[in-house]
């Protein structure tokens, strides 16, 4: 899987980081890294609550 | 890039023939001006206030549009003059998307203060309800609207503030939000009675402030840890060594602080209160999961925090029927071609919360409550992101969204643990007042409490 961020709506509230931190990253300025784009398959279920969690929708899942 | 059709100029909505447009349907009736003005014209329209268009844009496509539009395209700052003379010169109303991003991070509205934020939030609703006898009656918008000016003062600025505060504070501060009748669009300071009230409580409500920080600078420090917004800025001095900060400027950030999260969270309670004694079954069923949730004594700092979905969709569902924002604004700043509509620069560009909430292809039965529509994979909120909009979307969506439904859920805790209410009024008779910008529930707005029975929340 790819992750596919949305800058345009991307307001930095974490929440991604929150549900994985092993693939998401946000300064302390609000600024989101994604730190694995292609994350291996046994995180699958946090980026997923990562997407869904996501305030402003602004993160999916690509399919590879 | 090749088009089929020549660019024209927005459809314009029937009505508004007189001096000001449709200004005094805009008073009256907003949400059906805007709803003819989709039924009539589609996802763009125009209407008039005063000598300022307004194009609306209605439906998902338009609504993304809008809501990614740039600032150098569709700016923000300029859309709502009738701020000013509330904030006081100089204040902003709004932050740029990078700023707001910080104050996401840096304030009082980041996640790690969050369950903070519900201890204090419970301490209010506890504190306003001990002063109940066992049963009575209350004015929905007049009990709410002071909760969250202690709800909102306490955690945006600190208790040590909150305590210095009473019913006059927030009697002022509704003033304030009265004064916002559209007549602004015309002229922000016309000799209209709810202008003159606004812009005496502006001057009181300074006075209070002032009244404050002439205690707070002769009496002792605060005790340790006990240090607020209001010390912090105080202790600001300028070159010469005075405080940097007047009471004027000091006030007008608090007042512009609380604005967002004040009538929009009272109106909110108030809304989902009404709605759920429309719907009893739906009432019963937050109040079993209530019960259910907290039977083992769990705090409401804790569980506000995590799911209550019986009560977070009936939350959603008054937000959506009853948005507290019904038309947010942005001022074009060039010229923009939106599917061959033309909009000039200078005019105002309109998205439409209570008309967008309702497009029935979007939500089924829009008119209906149905709280059920966010539960069992039906979810039509995130299914629909760009027209479920109570809180916006994209870059300027309601930083305090997050915030907002923990209030909520944290209020409704404890009212709904350790009370019954029923209507005192018609419950055809709860309505909106749209004659100003900020919309309020018209008054009376009545229900009566009654202290639950020991046992019967267990």
């Amino acid at each position: 899987m790819k992750i596919v961020v949305d800058r345009d709506l991307c307001q930095g509230h974490a929440a991604c980081e929150g549900e994985a931190p092993e693939v998401f990253s946000v300064s302390k300025r609000g600024e989101l890294t994604v730190l694995d784009p292609s994350p291996a398959e046994d995180l699958r279920a946090a980026v997923e609550l990562a997407v869904r969690y996501c305030p402003t929708h602004a993160l999916r899942i690509e399919e590879e | 890039m090749t088009t089929s059709e020549a660019v024209r100029e927005p459809p314009r909505v029937s009505g508004g023939e007189g001096e000001n447009g449709h200004l005094a349907e805009f008073s009256h009736d907003p949400i059906a001006l805007m709803a003819r003005v989709r039924a009539e014209c589609g996802d763009v329209g125009e209407f008039t206030i005063g000598h300022r268009d307004v194009v609306l844009l209605t439906g998902a496509d338009a609504n993304e549009f809008y809501f990614r539009a740039p600032e150098e395209l569709l700016d923000q700052a300029e859309a709502y003059p009738f701020m000013t003379p509330i904030f006081g010169e100089g204040v902003v109303f709004d932050a740029s998307p990078e700023r707001r991003r910080e104050m996401l991070h840096n304030q009082a509205l980041r996640d790690k203060f969050m369950r903070g934020h519900a201890a204090t939030i419970a301490e209010q609703v506890e504190e306003m309800v001990a002063a109940w006898d066992d049963e009575g009656e209350i004015d929905l918008l007049d009990w709410f609207a002071e909760l969250t000016i202690y709800t909102s003062s306490a955690c945006l600025i600190g208790t040590r503030f909150r305590r210095e505060l009473d019913g006059r504070f927030a009697r002022l501060y509704h003033d304030l939000e009265q004064g916002t009748d559209p007549i602004a669009y015309v002229d922000p300071y016309a000799p209209i009675e709810s202008f003159r009230r606004r812009d005496a409580a502006r001057v009181a409500l300074v006075e209070l402030v002032q009244g404050i920080m002439e205690r707070r600078a002769a009496g002792p420090p605060p005790p340790e840890g006990e240090q607020d917004l209001l010390d912090v800025l105080m202790s600001i001095k300028d070159e010469h060594g005075n405080e940097r900060f007047s009471a004027d400027t000091v006030t007008g950030m608090f007042i512009s602080m609380m604005f967002a999260g004040h009538h929009t969270t009272s109106g909110t309670a108030a809304w989902t209160l009404i709605e759920l004694l429309r719907h009893p079954p739906e009432l019963a069923a937050v109040t079993d999961e209530i019960d259910f949730l907290y039977a083992g004594g769990e705090e409401v700092s804790f569980q506000a925090l995590r799911e209550i979905p019986h009560l977070e969709s009936a939350l959603k569902e008054a937000l959506r029927l009853h948005p507290p924002l019904i038309l947010l604004l942005r001022v074009a700043m060039e010229d923009i071609t939106y599917k061959n509509v033309h909009i000039a620069a200078g005019k105002l560009v309109g998205a439409s919360p209570s008309i967008c909430n309702r497009i029935p292809e979007d939500f089924p039965e829009p008119d209906r409550f149905v709280p059920g529509r966010y539960l069992d994979g039906r979810e039509e909120d995130r299914a629909n992101p760009w027209t479920w909009i109570p809180f916006g979307a994209g870059r300027h969506r309601c930083v305090g969204a997050a915030f907002a439904m923990m209030q909520l859920k944290a209020i409704f805790s404890v009212l709904l643990q350790g009370w019954e209410f029923e209507a005192a009024q018609p419950l055809d008779s709860y309505r909106n007042d749209h004659s100003k910008v900020v919309v309020q529930l018209q008054q009376p707005c009545r229900v009566r409490y009654r202290r639950r029975a020991p046992g019967t929340n267990l």
